[in-house]
């Protein structure tokens, strides 16, 4: 299609402009951050790679129940795409958080709701892709997968509430949270939407070329399979199994 | 090639001799149609009348659950105050060890004589094979359990008679959130390669929750003196309400064929 020629290598430059922009802002426009100063600015890669992971595990989830309802191929697809692509910016989070834990928390790690949740999500990723890898028959593996994408899904709030309840020590939220002291500076919230933003159409890009793949993937296999049984055809059937097509 | 089997009761169960006691139960129930507690019912007499054959699965999961539980001694000193820190813990970890090799033969066990397809073409509703299962893995795990908390109270000098019923709480409750989502994960890495492997995989990080709320739950009971954990139970309840759930919406999707 004509506009898919033009709109998704635009869109992959304007991906990569609003990236450095994003890089530029954080590093040479963002406000100094009183007590945390430079290493704060890890920030905002940090909770926009978050926000984006939650956006992909959601997106999963979504297309895991769209394609038990619907039966499309272009739903599992949209899942394969979703959740690579969300493993990537889960494993991005989990490296920019150590990083900036070490200097202000005096540790890497430490056990919290946020980052044990964090860290589940992203075993359950894992464990996704590894599914889909694991499964041979192409009939089964897109249900199986909805199957435990919806699991995983449901599953994420109740270990992120179960670890709050025991134990917790995050700084509590501050762009929708309820203490009205914790607020972000306007500038600093500015900074962060934008490199949300800037995510979000890496993300967008990333996810589109993953989809493209399996589909010609997808393609391919129909082909193949058309080739095996139009040989198959050309040659005497040896027998007729009961009950197969 | 053999043919499709006449009737789901042949091949409903894969041990020998069996037909004639499991056809019983199960011809019975195909009156009732596709109503949901009957077929329950006919999976779960079919699967412990299967398993009470052999007791090859309990006898197996006890012993290695044993085994886990002798281990872990090991890792720490275990005098009674140690116990009571590190041993809630410890136990459920066995629970979940023991839980995910338990399950795995759930439905594989279907697989030798392809009995699933029989079961698919019984007029039950999936979520009743689903369901019957679940609630036979319940029972399994839950006597592993039994027989574990003793020897557990013995070797690491816990006492736990006080505390028993609101141990039996905890523990059918977590038992439940370990069995619901361990049986649609043993369904789904049936047709999986490498599925010894993979079935903890997938079903660990989807327990994180049962395991904290019981750990965290067993640990209130056991501390002196003992406190009522009723939050833990909470979260625990509402975990199994969840995946329960879940389950019912999903099994349709997961034994179709």
């Amino acid at each position: 299609m004509p506009t898919n020629r033009i709109f998704w290598p635009a869109a992959r430059i304007v991906a990569a402009l609003w990236m450095a922009a994003a890089g530029y802002a954080i590093f040479f426009v963002a406000p100094d951050e009183s007590t945390m100063h430079e290493i704060q600015r890890i920030f905002y890669i940090h909770v926009a790679s978050a926000w984006t992971a939650g956006v992909a595990f959601f997106a999963v989830a979504l297309s895991g129940a769209l394609y038990l309802i619907k039966r499309d191929a272009r739903y599992d697809w949209a899942g394969i795409a979703a959740s690579e692509t969300g493993f990537v910016f889960t494993t991005v989070v989990l490296i920019t958080g150590p990083i900036w834990a070490k200097p202000i928390w005096g540790i890497w790690w430490t056990w919290d709701p946020r980052l044990t949740s964090t860290f589940v999500l992203w075993l359950m990723y894992a464990a996704y892709l590894l599914l889909g890898t694991l499964v041979d028959d192409p009939q089964r593996r897109p249900i199986l997968r909805g199957i435990y994408g919806i699991f995983a899904f449901v599953n994420v709030p109740l270990v992120f509430m179960t670890i709050r309840w025991w134990r917790g020590q995050h700084p509590s939220p501050v762009i929708a949270g309820a203490d009205p002291k914790s607020g972000l500076d306007p500038a600093m919230r500015a900074i962060l939407f934008f490199t949300w933003g800037a995510t979000l159409a890496l993300f967008a890009v990333l996810m589109r070329d993953r989809y493209r793949l399996e589909a010609i993937r997808g393609a391919t296999d129909d082909l193949r399979q058309q080739f095996d049984d139009s040989s198959q055809a050309a040659q005497p059937v040896i027998a007729a199994r009961p009950g197969g097509g | 090639m053999s043919p499709r089997p006449q009737s789901a009761a042949e091949s409903l169960s894969t041990a020998p001799a069996s037909s004639s006691t499991s056809s019983d139960s199960f011809t019975s129930s195909t009156s009732a149609s596709l109503s949901l507690w009957p077929g329950l019912w006919a999976i779960f007499s079919k699967e412990v009348r299967t398993e009470f054959r052999t007791r090859e699965l309990l006898v197996t999961t006890a012993v290695f659950a044993l085994t886990v539980v002798f281990l872990f001694s090991f890792s720490f000193d275990p005098t009674s105050e140690e116990s009571r820190r590190i041993g809630p813990g410890l136990l459920w970890i066995a629970f979940l060890f023991a839980g995910t090799l338990m399950l795995e033969p759930a439905f594989l066990r279907e697989q030798t004589n392809d009995t699933l397809s029989a079961l698919r073409l019984a007029p039950i509703a999936p979520s009743a094979i689903l369901l019957g299962k679940t609630l036979a893995n319940f029972l399994f795990l839950a006597i592993t359990e039994a027989l574990l908390i003793p020897v557990f109270a013995v070797f690491y000098n816990v006492s736990v008679a006080a505390v028993l019923p609101g141990l039996a709480l905890v523990c059918l409750l977590g038992t439940l959130g370990i069995v619901i989502p361990g049986t649609i994960f043993s369904a789904v890495t049936a047709h999986a390669r490498m599925r010894e492997l993979l079935l903890p995989l997938l079903l660990l990080p989807v327990l994180t929750p049962i395991l904290i709320a019981a750990t965290e739950s067993t640990a209130a009971l056991l501390s002196d003196p003992p406190e009522w954990p009723a939050m833990g139970l909470k979260l625990l309840a509402g975990a199994d309400i969840i995946f329960l759930t879940a389950a019912c919406f999903l099994a349709d999707s997961l034994l179709e064929e």
